[in-house]
């Protein structure tokens, strides 16, 4: 499928307004800024890693932005999501404070784990946001559980399972959409095809590469997502959203997206070219997003500067928390191990 | 009291434990329409119904997954793993999820979820079929492990481990299952978890044993008070969290040690028990800490060979005599 095929200024300006029919400005703009906060969010931890304040793995999910924002903006709030250790955006288009999460980075007592988790371990249970998972495809079946859980309990919950396509590989993933469609579970699998795992291409790790068809080896119904699209990813989710909430089915979403940045902080990028990456760049969900906001006129030149500011001090203002923020207690070393300590665990505490 | 089959016994606590919350629900392969492999959930089905008591797929590291997940937005689920054995394709669901989500979430997510099914020998299952995967376990911090010998140990264990806001690993022994023995019929009848028990008083050495060695030790005993040496038998009941301090008063009072376990002796639980005696009552040893295990190799099929690989009472008599020096 060819996504980057050139279309008529005008034909495309009526589409741009048609696929704005229905959604009021504040959510449009709603969804142009929580991508915006992950970027310029994701900008800033790249470079206190490289200072220093941020340590281990730091996985940035530059590029990626209209795939957790759409995704997440079509559930409610007590709705479940799991993802990777690629987490930061979901966390905050989940409902985290910039602080939360820029703390954990961190490793600093105001994180949001109390930095017992660092960057791949985001959690938030006020938020429903259930982490941030470090094992590739580890989250699948915790997500199924999760969605299995809120049927068990007569809720209409329904689970976001965010995923890379390298993990679709993973027996876990297998395993965990048998049992989905199988038992009926409303869990919404979306898997965030940014087409290279690590440093290995789709091409090299996949028999078939085609992700969404593979939807078909568990009678599971299945979609094809541009991931650059915001507004495409939230009508596509919504879609799932409605058939798992109405027929508590589950639902595979391949998105395709891709990651302007490397697979980590560590990573030297030699596995692809500057070329391509620069090509994907043309369709920066940022850019495609508020190109159509000013065709349309939802927001003008001044509005996306304003925004841009505020944006960024949100972001420093997080920065300044994360590095006020203490470290955490020694003793904190020994809590949280059981959450029923006994005999000795309970005086090691 | 009465006196029923440590399956049995089992089966009592998942019921009264399924009858007392409605959070709890029990999953994992033949547990529901077949009765359950070794027939514990027998009836849970009948009585209970589908949504309760689920038959999975075979699909351990899925269901061990999805029982993490369940765990985490507040149900309570049991996994039973046919045997643990294949609750090694399980294992990254049980380590790198179960046992850490507590702590690397801050706090935020518990797992009350139990993981049970029976481990060690059986009857010529041959070697992939025959592991004791306790320390392995017992290994990680965030888990708990518990092994019961008895049929009252194994019910107020397994509701206890039920009502555990924590993973626990619940070890059953296949051998064990048509083992009688008295169990309390009250329904609030638990038995805390981290709590050894003194199976058999004794002063002149101790056995610690657990699983299918209870039964040994407490064989060895009777021949070696014939013998004219008095033996205290310590089951520990929980691995972990370890109850070193029962183990230890014991040590204080004999002198004289010796660990039995069915399992290879490298990196096993007898070894971790050997260090902690050494660490916290080297003074009060007159012999070296002695072990009792398996034998170092995997389960062979051939049943003399099973008989010789597994130990008995004979070998723990004999170790007690060589701990006492005669």
């Amino acid at each position: 499928m060819d996504v980057t095929a050139d279309r008529s200024t005008g034909a495309r300006k009526s589409e741009q307004k048609a696929r704005l029919q229905g959604l009021d400005r504040e959510t449009l703009i709603g969804l142009y800024y929580q991508m915006l906060l992950c970027r310029r969010f994701e900008e800033k931890s790249a470079e206190s890693y490289s200072a220093g304040k941020i340590g281990g793995f730091c996985h940035l999910y530059i590029g990626q932005e209209a795939v957790a924002v759409g995704a997440i903006s079509a559930i409610r709030s007590d709705d479940y999501v799991l993802t990777s250790y690629r987490d930061h955006a979901h966390a905050l288009a989940k409902g985290m404070s910039p602080e939360s999460v820029m703390a954990e980075l961190y490793g600093k007592a105001g994180g949001c784990s109390g930095g017992k988790g660092g960057s791949m371990h985001m959690f938030d249970k006020d938020v429903n946001f259930l982490g941030g998972h470090a094992i590739v495809g580890g989250q699948i079946p915790l997500a199924t559980g999760v969605a299995f859980a809120s049927k068990y309990q007569g809720t209409d919950k329904v689970t976001l399972c965010f995923f890379g396509e390298a993990a679709v590989n993973q027996g876990a993933f297998h395993e965990s959409l048998n049992m989905a469609q199988l038992w009926k579970l409303p869990c919404i699998y979306i898997c965030e095809n940014n087409q290279y795992g690590m440093g290995t291409s789709l091409e090299r790790a996949m028999s078939l590469q085609d992700i969404s068809q593979k939807a078909c080896a568990y009678e599971i119904a299945g979609e094809f997502v541009d991931g650059m699209d915001v507004l495409a990813v939230r009508e596509a989710t919504g879609r799932a959203v409605e058939r798992a909430r109405q027929q508590s089915l589950p639902t595979l979403l391949e998105v395709r997206t891709y990651r302007f940045m490397g697979h980590s902080m560590s990573d030297p990028g030699k596995y692809r070219t500057r070329a391509e990456i620069e090509k994907h760049q043309e369709r920066d969900p940022l850019k495609l997003f508020s190109e159509t906001l000013k065709e349309t006129e939802t927001m003008s030149e001044n509005e996306f500067a304003e925004m841009d500011k505020k944006v960024r001090a949100e972001v420093a203002e997080a920065l300044r928390f994360a590095d006020e923020s203490p470290e955490p207690d020694p003793e904190e070393l020994y809590t949280n191990v059981y959450a029923n300590p006994i005999g000795r665990n309970a005086a090691d505490e | 009291m009465a006196v029923i089959t440590m399956r049995d016994a089992l089966n009592q606590a998942l019921r009264e434990e399924l009858h007392r919350d409605g959070d709890v629900f029990l999953m994992g392969e033949e547990v529901a329409e077949y009765q359950g492999a070794y027939k514990v959930t027998k009836g849970l089905l009948q009585e209970f119904g589908p949504k309760r008591v689920i038959d999975t797929p075979i699909t351990e590291l899925g269901f061990a997954g999805l029982g993490v997940g369940a765990a985490m937005v507040g149900l309570r689920p049991i996994v039973e793993f046919m045997t643990f054995n294949f609750s090694i394709l399980a294992t990254d669901q049980i380590i790198n999820s179960a046992a850490k989500m507590l702590y690397m979430s801050g706090g935020q997510f518990k797992i009350p979820i139990v993981f049970r099914g029976p481990g060690g020998s059986a009857f010529q299952v041959s070697s992939q079929h025959s592991q004791a995967l306790e320390s392995w376990y017992a290994y990680f911090p965030g888990l708990k492990v518990v092994m019961p010998s008895t049929p009252a140990d194994a019910k107020g264990l397994l509701k206890s481990a039920i009502r555990d806001d924590d993973p626990v690993i619940f070890i059953e022994q296949e051998r064990m299952y048509g083992y009688k023995g008295e169990v309390p019929e009250d329904e609030d009848f638990i038995i805390p978890l981290g709590v050894a028990d003194v199976k058999r008083e004794g002063k002149d050495a101790t056995i610690v044993a657990r699983s299918l060695m209870v039964p040994a030790a407490l064989k060895a005993a009777e021949e070696l008070e014939k013998q004219g040496l008095s033996c205290e038998v310590i089951d520990p009941r929980t691995i972990r969290p370890l109850d070193i301090d029962t183990i230890i008063k014991s040590v204080k009072k004999t002198n004289r040690v010796v660990v039995a376990e069915e399992s290879h002796p490298f990196c096993g639980v007898a070894a971790e028990i050997s260090a902690e005696i050494t660490e916290r009552a080297f003074d009060y040893l007159d012999a070296p800490v002695r072990r009792v295990s398996g034998i170092d190799v995997p389960m062979p099929y051939a049943k003399n060979l099973e008989n010789l690989a597994i130990p008995g009472f004979a070998q723990i008599v004999e170790a007690v005599r060589e701990v006492a020096y005669l």
